[in-house]
């Protein structure tokens, strides 16, 4: 199939930390009806970063699953989040947790600022970042769309900045492509978009602005059928990827014929 | 207090027999011990749990 020649054409590897990664879509794990859905949905989906989330085992859930009996750490690169983490320090406390699980040194780092919103605190992410940084941690920083944080948080040692399209679980898309661009432009760490994808256009869209991937959970695992939107987010994702190098025609706003304009019968 | 919720431990309990009482593998868990996370397993059978202490068990769950 052509799939596997068009995705060959992508000739620059996504490298993050000095880490070659095959796919340039990451996908969390988050609200999947069930986890053989999730687990399906994520083998679709083609990608090889997967998220996932610290929390207290539930005690008076006796033989809870956890999402390790689902998802094979050897097939998988698992990225601990700190989703739900309000201030530097208990995000730098998750991160540690999640090293201490032995599967690696990487963190999806966010420092969330507002219940409502889920935007970032754009200071405790700072801070966050140099603590951990310092600390040997690869921080892939969840941050808004402002290019002067991402350029903060790139010299604070973040391996990977993660601008949102917009806010996290809203599948509004891509709200400032421009915002997107001038970070992907200014940034030498790769840019991966995080949050707001909600459907493939949106995944196509992100990726024709020359961004080196896109993180998403909700897009996927609230579509009606979650395995085929996995399937659509991959090719979307390839097919943007694929847009964006291969350079687009100029914008016009007049008409120009595609056909000859010469050897018209009757002239 | 485990998980943030008050528990009656037996005297000289360990976190690996914290962990056996609730039926818990110890593979698959993170224990934080009075804030201080305990990375070397070993100290999961050595370690004496005393009154007062704040234990935390954390694992992976799905998330974004």
């Amino acid at each position: 199939m052509g799939i596997a020649i068009e995705t060959s054409l992508d000739t620059s590897p996504l490298v993050i930390g000095g880490r070659e990664f095959r796919s340039r879509l990451m996908v969390g794990t988050g609200k999947y009806k069930s986890n053989v859905e999730m687990s399906r949905a994520i083998e679709a989906s083609g990608a090889e970063v997967v998220t996932v989330a610290v929390r207290r085992v539930d005690l008076n859930r006796a033989n809870e699953e956890g999402i390790l009996n689902h998802l094979d750490p050897d097939q998988f690169f698992l990225l601990a989040n700190t989703a739900g983490c309000y201030n530097a320090e208990d995000a730098i406390r998750y991160a540690r947790l999640a090293r201490a699980a032995g599967f690696n040194e990487w963190v999806k780092l966010e420092v969330i600022g507002d219940q409502e919103t889920l935007l970032p605190d754009t200071a405790g992410l700072l801070e966050a970042t140099r603590t951990l940084a310092a600390e040997g941690f690869n921080v892939m920083a969840y941050t808004n769309d402002d290019l002067i944080t991402a350029l903060r948080l790139e010299d604070a040692g973040a391996v990977a900045v993660m601008p949102l399209a917009s806010p996290i679980g809203s599948g509004l898309g891509m709200l400032n492509p421009y915002a997107i661009r001038t970070i992907k432009k200014r940034l030498t760490v790769p840019v991966i978009v995080d949050a707001g994808v909600g459907t493939a256009s949106d995944a196509c869209i992100v990726m024709e602005q020359g961004v080196d991937g896109i993180l998403m959970n909700t897009g996927i695992a609230a579509a009606d059928d979650p395995i085929r939107m996995a399937t659509a987010m991959r090719l979307a994702v390839d097919a943007g990827r694929l847009a964006y190098l291969a350079g687009r025609m100029p914008r016009r706003e007049v008409a120009v014929p595609s056909s000859p304009l010469t050897g018209m019968i009757g002239t | 207090m485990v998980n943030g919720a008050p528990r009656e431990l037996e005297r000289n309990s360990t976190i690996a027999g914290l962990l056996g009482s609730l039926d818990i593998d110890p593979r698959l868990v993170v224990v934080e011990h009075n804030r201080s996370i305990l990375r070397d397993k070993g100290t999961y059978e050595s370690l004496d749990l005393k009154d007062g202490d704040v234990v935390e068990i954390v694992h992976f769950v799905g998330g974004g």
